[in-house]
């Protein structure tokens, strides 16, 4: 019942605006990809191409190797979850799952079992007879899966199912999708912008900007090896430090790392790291200082001030009470390979979207 | 805690009295005052048809009505004329407002311009095209084939223009209760979710969007079907005779009669839309 899928160099314009440059990709059956990016990047024109909502400008979408750019929406096998709350609100949850089995003319026992199976598998095994503006956001969205799932789909197409949720149901949420996915072994599309939710469920996680592939990998790998410095900004935050390489170690706060990748050319560059891969420890004698130090329950993010410049780091929680802000300190960095990128910055600074 | 002591209970009850009281007055003033302004005019003409001073009280006139030459006949073709207009201007409304939600978004306001647009132009103008159109027309086509077509929709025992002129009549207030319908639903993602679940254009549109859309589909057909049974300058003009126009015809010079009929049309209209909104109110719970 799973599939591949093929992006063919998919482009698509509105009016002046790009949202497909020319993307290519291949999704394994059975595979969780997630598509990641900035709003505007692309990532939801792309799934709605493969649900038919969207016509390529030129360009191919495949699934298991047939091309299906120009089959209609209500003629391709895949399902599919909105962003916003899709149930039809004249259905009760049953009927809403059992929809679409209803559109290929199954008999009434059947998609009612079937849709009572479905509604158990989501969680709601009880909820059945519920309209949809009796239920809370988190289970209109099981809801909608239930129904995606009913028709026994080749692809299940998620559109940012979770923005719409508060924080804690997301995270429940997003792991349910994932079980039942791993469950079925059914190939996943899942677009989001949020690269916590990315890198925790995905099996792959495609970076996309202005239409075009970044990276796509492993979690860890895009997360530990970015290929880009877009990548490296926007999964997670990172440090940009100035350092000069030398041979294949790079010489960075003092501290002699390996280089990870290729080595520059040039000698001085920047040294992109972690802010968990810097060490902090209260020391009277210490170079730098801290900054700032916001809370954040398990971890404590640290602005330190070096030599030249801020670092950002991550400490564990406990460790707050004697980091506070102006306490002298001695930083390390974690004695593993770092990457470098030519220089961009001449002194070191953090650049990420999140930072403190 | 503080109205078991005993000592507040006394002064804490009589606000609430007196808040619940105060708006039960004013609702029981207005709700007099309302009913006296429709039904103190309705009584009165009631009284005036029924009642002579020479002769007492008498139904004669409803009698007279009732039984008057094409009672029957105009009033079913005025029920059929505002039937077939509602099923056309529902059948070209709500698809073509779809369609220009869905894939031509910026054609929006042009449409709202165009469906207005019969509310400023006056029947009398409106009446006085379309027979000048109907003449033209008569004289243009009557080497082709289509010269039937234009005679038979001109028919006197089913006027097929009359539908299409009402039709033109009602699209403002159509439009609006379909717009306001289609306000309350996220068309769009609806219409996308039903096409992803296999279902197609003609599915989504009576399966999806129609029954989400009962109460806006419910006022469209109540305007429509007022317009049509008490419209009389565009069936008169063109010289047909749906119920509007037999009450004038009818009424003519006898004063009690005239009355009896408005009182006997208003009812009339009165009960069909109780109907009407009764069916739709039973398919809604269902």
């Amino acid at each position: 019942m799973t599939a591949s899928v093929e992006f063919r160099g998919l482009r698509r314009t509105f009016g002046r605006t790009v949202a497909l440059d020319g993307l290519d990709m291949v999704i394994e059956p059975g595979e969780f990809v997630a598509l990641l990016g900035p709003s505007g990047c692309g990532k939801t024109t792309a799934l709605r191409c493969v649900a038919g909502f969207e016509q390529p400008d030129s360009g191919a979408v495949l699934v298991d190797g047939k091309d299906v750019t120009n089959v209609p929406a209500n003629k391709r096998d895949a399902g599919m979850v909105f962003q916003s709350y899709s149930l039809f609100p004249n259905l009760n949850a049953r009927d809403n799952v059992a929809f679409g089995l209803r559109v290929r003319k199954v008999d009434a026992p059947t998609r009612h079992r079937k849709a009572n199976e479905l509604l158990e598998l989501v969680g709601l095994p009880t909820h059945g007879d519920r309209y949809p503006h009796q239920l809370s956001g988190g289970q209109q969205q099981r809801v909608a899966l239930a129904r995606a799932l009913a028709l026994e789909p080749r692809v299940l197409l998620l559109d940012e199912p979770l923005s719409a949720l508060d924080a804690k149901v997301r995270v429940a949420l997003r792991e349910e999708i994932r079980r039942l996915q791993l469950d079925l072994g059914i190939t996943t599309i899942f677009v989001t912008h949020d690269q916590e939710e990315a890198l925790s469920v995905a099996d792959r996680v495609a970076v996309l900007r202005d239409g075009r592939l970044e990276q796509v990998g492993a979690p860890a790998e895009v997360y530990d090896r970015p290929a880009t410095p877009f990548v490296a900004e926007f999964v997670g935050t990172m440090n940009h430090v100035a350092g000069n390489v030398s041979g294949d170690r790079v010489t960075v706060l003092g501290q002699v790392l390996p280089v990870d990748g290729p080595v520059p050319a040039e000698p001085s560059v920047d040294v992109l790291i972690r802010p968990e891969a810097v060490q902090v420890s209260p020391d009277p004698d210490g170079t730098a200082e801290v900054v700032a130090a916001s809370f954040r329950g398990a971890s404590v993010r640290l602005r330190v001030a070096v030599d030249g410049g801020e670092v950002l780091a991550d400490v564990p929680g406990h460790e707050a009470i004697r980091l506070g802000a102006g306490t002298r300190v001695a930083v390390r960095l974690v004695e593993r390979p770092v990457l470098v990128a030519p220089r961009t910055v001449a002194a070191p600074a953090p650049v990420a979207a999140d930072a403190v | 805690m503080a109205a078991m002591t005993g000592l507040e209970r006394g002064p804490a009850v009589p606000p609430v009295r007196r808040a619940a009281g105060r708006p039960r007055v004013w609702r029981a003033v207005v709700f007099v005052l309302a009913t006296a302004y429709f039904l103190v005019p309705l009584g009165a003409s009631f009284w005036y048809t029924v009642h002579t001073p020479t002769t007492g009280v008498s139904f004669a006139p409803y009698g007279e009505l009732v039984t008057a030459d094409g009672f029957a006949r105009s009033l079913a073709l005025s029920l059929g004329l505002a039937a077939a207009t509602i099923v056309l201007v529902l059948l070209l409304a709500l698809p073509a407002m779809l369609a220009v939600r869905l894939f031509a978004p910026r054609l929006r306001p042009v449409m709202e311009v165009l469906c207005t647009l019969p509310l400023v132009v006056p029947p009398i103008t409106f009446v006085a095209g379309l027979g000048t159109s109907l003449r033209v027309g008569t004289d243009v086509l009557a080497p082709t084939p289509f010269w039937g077509t234009l005679v038979a929709i001109q028919d006197p025992g089913f006027p097929v223009v009359l539908v299409l002129a009402y039709v033109v009549l009602v699209l403002p207030f159509v439009y609006r209760s379909l717009d306001a319908g289609l306000r309350t639903m996220d068309v769009r993602t609806l219409v996308e979710a039903g096409r992803n679940l296999g279902a197609s254009w003609p599915y989504v549109l009576f399966r999806v969007i129609v029954p989400n859309l009962r109460s806006a589909l419910a006022s469209a057909s109540f305007l429509t079907l007022a317009l049509v049974l008490g419209e009389y300058t565009v069936a008169s003009l063109l010289g047909y005779e749906p119920f509007a126009v037999w009450i004038v015809t009818v009424s003519g010079s006898k004063g009690q009669l005239s009355v009896a009929v408005s009182i006997l049309s208003l009812l009339l209209i009165w009960m069909l839309l109780l109907a009407v909104s009764s069916v739709f109110g039973r398919e809604k719970k269902k």
